[in-house]
């Protein structure tokens, strides 16, 4: 077995990428994710990478566009009222299929809000954000060992698909340490980057842009993109699930949240009643088909969030009326305690 | 089994560097366990506080309301985190800085002369220490040779006299416990 070591998440971010041949960093500080741009300050020279703090977070997210233009795997990270001013660039990032990954360790809103932990931003992640029909890969892991694997695993989907890939983490993850294995990145086949600005000596120049104006042209572009992400939503698919068949009552949540859910679904088993888990991984493409599968009338979910009620929509949409789904949240920073949702949980049954 | 561990005091005091110990010591034992600190706003003398869970199975929640264990540094966290401590739990308490009574009634406690002990050793910062090593003693949640394994592993090469100030800390810790200096009060 591979040594255990003790990392905060954030650092377990930057390590990640590090480890996946990112070489391009860019970012403008913000609680409660600030140990990714020092960590990447430290880093990113020891292994001929460049790290930019830059003025602002738009500046910072239009660099990586550029870094990524050129063919370099590209990261930004912010939280929350930063993740908020760099959506056009996602957008144009999106709209120009270019590969990069962006994390966010969300904390309260709206607004400035608070620093700690929350899952407020869930629409935002995975119903654009940013302007225009575009979808980002949104991975959503729930403790650090997760952060580290799928923050690898965004740098190759994000070249794969020539799209934006985001980690939507919070607060509480970032700043916690936990035991990581730090396993070894291997860079799987893909395609190679004809499509980069890399001086076009010899050959037709490369064109990046987002701008269509020739009538039509952009609905064509559009369609394109959309046949990608039906691409993702029947290969990208991650979710767990625990003890869904024989349960009447199934709890659905997600990264953080999903942890203090487990804690309370785990006691209610030993009390002997018959609750499951549902964990969505990635929130987008959302794992629409597996909970569409376990729902029928003689089941119900209970969807739990660090927000007032985002992603029960997408559950609902899922579910498609042929089960009740009732929610609990938290907003404004507030985590639920395991004894609060065991609680909750337990009114429902 | 599932153990939470609330740890309190103010900045400089190296809280966060005592979760972080119990911790690394919690996974040298092959358990899951989770470090969470306070975050933001922490300067100096301003307060600090972090939480641990110890856990055989992955760690559920690591942020705690309740918890098993409570360790205070200060009297401001006395005050601050004393009514969240489980019914039955333990609180372990810094006498030395903490000159008032507890309140609750329906929890073990204990009173540790950490900045005392740890001028008598020669390092005023090693009270974090003295503090881990009467939590060794009075429980069985980790066992003292792998502290001193996790310590060896925390602290930098260059830096082993560090090592051993902290270790002597930990006996001296574990000492009060076993000769009832350590006084449940």
């Amino acid at each position: 077995m591979e040594k255990k070591i003790l990392m905060k998440g954030n650092e377990a971010v930057a390590e990640a990428a590090i480890n996946a041949r990112c070489r391009f960093y860019a970012g403008y500080p913000i609680t409660p994710q600030n140990e990714i741009p020092e960590y990447m300050a430290r880093r990113m020279p020891e292994v001929g990478g460049i790290f930019i703090q830059a003025e602002s977070e738009l500046a910072a997210i239009n660099m990586v566009y550029g870094a990524s233009a050129a063919g370099a795997r590209a990261m930004t990270s912010s939280s929350s009222p930063g993740i908020s001013l760099k959506q056009e660039g996602i957008s144009y990032l999106a709209g120009a299929e270019l590969p990069a990954v962006i994390v966010n360790m969300q904390r309260g809103g709206p607004g400035l809000g608070n620093i700690s932990g929350s899952q407020a931003d869930y629409f935002q992640a995975v119903k654009g954000g940013g302007h225009g029909d575009y979808k980002l890969l949104v991975y959503a892991p729930y403790n650090v060992q997760e952060l580290w694997d799928l923050t690898m695993k965004a740098f190759d989907k994000a070249d794969e698909y020539r799209n934006p890939v985001m980690i939507l983490g919070d607060g509480v993850l970032g700043q916690m340490m936990e035991p990581l294995i730090q396993t070894e990145y291997i860079m799987p086949e893909l395609p190679p980057k004809q499509w980069a600005l890399t001086g076009c000596e010899g050959r037709q120049p490369n064109v990046i842009k987002s701008l269509y104006m020739r009538e039509g042209a952009l609905e064509e572009r559009n369609l394109v993109l959309k046949v990608k992400y039906d691409h993702m939503k029947g290969k990208e698919v991650m979710y767990e699930a625990i003890n869904t068949d024989d349960a009447a009552l199934i709890v659905v949540a997600f990264g953080i949240a999903s942890r203090v859910a487990l804690s309370a679904v785990r006691r209610l088993g030993n009390d002997g009643c018959r609750v499951g888990f549902f964990r969505p991984i990635t929130l987008f493409p959302f794992p629409e088909k597996p909970l569409s599968f376990i729902a029928g009338p003689d089941k119900r979910f209970l969807t739990i969030e660090m927000n007032l009620g985002q992603m029960v929509e997408d559950v609902r949409l899922s579910v498609n009326g042929r089960s009740e789904v009732l929610f609990y949240g938290r907003s404004g920073g507030a985590i639920p305690t395991p004894e609060e949702l065991y609680g909750v949980i337990k009114k429902a049954l | 089994m599932e153990t939470k561990i609330i740890i309190a005091g103010f900045g400089g005091q190296g809280i966060l560097f005592l979760g972080k110990v119990i911790a690394q010591t919690a996974m040298l034992e092959g358990r899951s366990v989770t470090w969470f600190p306070s975050y933001g706003a922490e300067i100096r003398g301003g307060t600090a506080n972090c939480t641990v869970v110890i856990s055989d199975k992955m760690v559920g929640s690591p942020v705690v309301r309740n918890p098993d264990v409570l360790i205070v540094m200060n009297e401001a966290s006395l005050d601050r985190f004393e009514e969240r401590l489980k019914p039955g739990g333990l609180l372990i308490m810094n006498t030395s800085l903490i000159k008032k009574s507890h309140r609750r009634k329906d929890i073990d406690v204990i009173g540790i002369p950490a900045n005392e002990a740890a001028d008598h050793l020669g390092d005023a910062r090693s009270a974090n220490m003295v503090v881990f090593g009467a939590l060794i003693a009075k429980t069985n949640i980790i066992s003292q040779g792998s502290a001193f394994n996790a310590l060896r592993e925390i602290i930098p090469a260059h830096r082993q006299d560090a090592c051993r100030i902290n270790e002597a800390a930990i006996k001296k810790g574990v000492e009060l416990i076993d000769n009832k200096e350590g006084k449940d009060l």
